[in-house]
């Protein structure tokens, strides 16, 4: 069951909004919208569903709606159509006193500019989320102070937010957020006003806090390195509306159409795509039942100078090459046993083609992927470069 | 030709009408504005005989000699100068005028902030509000102040508690202004903050946009004491005493010298209070 459900929700700014809706039904651009009525239409439809423990990322230029369409979230925008599900509650037909409920109990926001309280210390900021639902003093600083441990703020509970750096900042605003112990965070841009060295911390941070528990998170970010490195899911905004959704992999490998490909066609494909997104189906002989006359049979056929052995389970072995084969059918050697080699370089399936670099270049074989002893897909260099090229077969039905 | 086109219309009876108003507001409020008038005068008689003339003068001067030592980061400069200007007005046998005008200086301020930062609130939560109120702040800023001693003199006679409506009704805009204006300059982040967590519209106001807006209502209460300062010599023209009465008794009687004397003590007076109001604001 999702936690989020998000149904064509659209938020349309100015005054004659029912015209304006009426031509977005019609499928008029935003373009034509703003001429004929003077509206901008700030989120056009967006539907999606959030499913518990995800990091779901938004992510878009600035000016695609991204921020307007996380406030629609909770409403401190009002939409102008569709409705949005919090636990299958519809926020947006809520009355004020309910509304202002789910949002202290369910949903909390972090901000890009961190939003925090200058007259309060650390500590009260951390408290503002429990203190105005009038949780008893104890309780709550005992909340905020757990909450500020958890993001290594522990000692800095008497300072004011203008005594900590950015980092720091952020960290404070991360954890009044979490001294409500809501369902659902939303940051909005949260790292994107750090520097990139403290941004990155924070996002090893957060995924390590994800890790322990399993909020459910909508972040939004213009940084698709960011949106990559975070994102279970994403979801890419453009004049508004939501172009793809999919798991970065799918965004990467299957762009939905030409923006999205040209959007991601400067990334970094090596630290998104992993072993499995480039590994082959492996050419093997079974040691059980083969020996080196078939092997080299084999390798004559597909053009090998190694081929890889395993057992009657396909538990890797190790591998033999040509050259062994061809001596031990001159010396009429039958088992296969006593020419085998074990030192090929072994990965799994979630390695990052990044981490496959170095040991493939040191490799004269190719490498193995490997699961649970049971090989699963070898992964030749001309594979490496082609998907780093952005070519070739690269499958995301693996994932 | 061009004239009787001006002329089309007869004179319009505005003042008639003004005054109709007044006589109206004056009987129909009678009842509240006759109490208001006694107790007030009451009060600032009480407070100004047997509060502030009550302290020996050495000891009041030392008293805000130290207020203005502590306020103004433990520095001598203001202090000094409160013992020298405070001793001047003494010296020079102001000291009565001054209680009585530090009285309705006070009293005016004092009201003026009850009432004014309530409505720059207000003003700043509704649109409606700011629309029409605006204007009337303008009006009131710019009618010249003598025109307000009428219907203060038709409400509450004269004296002093006349003198305060006057200087309410002069000095209150900068409140209401500041106030407003502090209140909308709160960041859009820490507003959309204290929502995102759930804040009720009072939580919000008294936990998050006054303390930010702390400061600028702060130095919009400062000018309303200025303003009110500024009142003390008019509102003297319809028998408020103090050291404004002073200054229009000698422009009567062409004196210059007395005359430089009392304005030389509201200087002063307004020296010290500026400053120590100022300070105030900037402490943290």
């Amino acid at each position: 069951m999702s936690i989020i459900q998000v149904e064509k929700l659209t938020k349309v700014f100015g005054k004659n909004t029912k015209q304006a809706l009426k031509l977005l039904n019609e499928g008029k651009s935003k373009e034509a919208i703003l001429k004929e009525t003077g509206c901008t239409v700030g989120v056009n439809q967006a539907s999606f569903s959030v499913e518990q423990g995800e990091i779901f990322v938004i992510m878009g230029l600035s000016g695609s709606g991204k921020s307007t369409l996380v406030r629609l979230i909770n409403r401190l925008i009002e939409p102008t159509m569709g409705s949005i599900f919090i636990d299958e509650e519809d926020l947006s037909k809520m009355d004020k006193t309910a509304l202002r409920q789910v949002r202290r109990e369910k949903l909390s926001m972090v901000f890009q500019k961190f939003g925090l309280f200058p007259h309060r210390t650390i500590l009260k900021n951390a408290e503002y989320g429990l203190e105005i639902q009038d949780v008893p003093k104890e309780v709550r600083e005992k909340k905020a102070k757990e909450a500020l441990e958890l993001v290594g703020l522990g000692n800095y509970l008497e300072q004011f937010p203008g005594q900590l750096s950015g980092g720091m900042q952020q960290r404070v605003g991360l954890a009044r957020a979490l001294a409500n112990d809501p369902k659902v965070l939303l940051m909005d841009e949260a790292f994107s006003a750090l520097d990139p060295l403290i941004r990155k911390e924070m996002q090893d941070e957060l995924i390590d806090l994800q890790t322990t528990m399993q909020k459910t998170i909508v972040f939004i970010t213009h940084d698709l390195d960011e949106a990559l490195r975070l994102g279970d899911r994403i979801a890419l905004m453009k004049d508004g509306s939501i172009v793809q959704i999919g798991t970065p992999e799918e965004i990467l490998v299957h762009p939905a159409n030409d923006y999205v490909e040209k959007f991601v066609e400067d990334v970094d494909k090596s630290k998104v795509l992993s072993a499995q997104h480039i590994m082959k189906r492996p050419e093997t002989i079974n040691v059980e039942k083969h020996g080196p006359r078939v092997a080299l049979e084999r390798m004559r056929e597909e053009g090998l100078s190694s081929i890889f052995v395993v057992d009657g389970k396909r538990n890797l072995k190790g591998y033999i090459t040509a050259d062994d084969a061809s001596d031990a059918r001159k010396k009429d050697i039958r088992d296969v046993q006593q020419i085998i080699k074990t030192d090929m370089p072994t990965v799994n399936k979630d390695t990052a083609l990044h981490d496959i670099f170095s040991i493939i270049y040191d490799s004269q074989v190719p490498v193995t992927v490997v699961e649970e002893g049971k090989l699963v897909g070898v992964i030749v260099r001309g594979s490496v470069i082609a998907a780093l090229a952005g070519e070739g077969e690269v499958n995301v039905e693996n994932a | 030709m061009l004239n009787s086109l001006l002329d089309f219309i007869p004179k319009l009876p505005i003042a008639e009408g003004t005054e109709w108003v007044t006589d109206k507001t004056k009987e129909t409020f009678a009842f509240l504005f006759e109490p208001i008038k006694k107790y007030l005068n009451e009060f600032m008689g009480f407070f100004t005989d047997d509060v502030l003339l009550a302290i020996p003068p050495v000891i009041f001067i030392l008293a805000v000699a130290v207020l203005a030592f502590f306020v103004s980061g433990k520095k001598f400069g203001l202090a000094a100068f409160s013992i020298v200007g405070l001793w001047l007005i003494y010296n020079q046998g102001h000291w009565e005028n001054l209680m009585n005008t530090v009285t309705l200086v006070l009293l005016a301020s004092i009201l003026s902030v009850i009432i004014g930062v309530p409505i720059g609130i207000l003003m700043s939560k509704s649109k409606i509000a700011n629309t029409i109120i605006t204007p009337i702040l303008d009006f009131m800023q710019t009618m010249p102040a003598f025109v307000y001693l009428i219907p203060a003199v038709a409400f509450f006679s004269i004296g002093m508690v006349p003198g305060v409506f006057a200087s309410l009704i002069f000095a209150t805009p900068p409140t209401v202004r500041f106030t407003n204006l502090g209140i909308r300059q709160v960041s859009s982040e820490l507003v959309e903050a204290a929502d995102a967590f759930g804040s009720t519209g009072a939580q919000k106001l008294f936990k998050v946009e006054l303390p930010m807006a702390k400061s600028t209502i702060m130095a919009g209460i400062n000018q309303t004491v200025m303003l009110a300062l500024s009142m003390v010599v008019i509102a003297s023209m319809i028998g408020a005493k103090g050291l404004g009465r002073e200054v229009l008794s000698s422009l009567q009687r062409a004196e210059v010298g007395t005359g430089f004397v009392a304005g030389l003590g509201i200087v002063i007076l307004a020296i010290i209070i500026d400053r120590i109001t100022q300070n105030m604001n900037k402490k943290k």
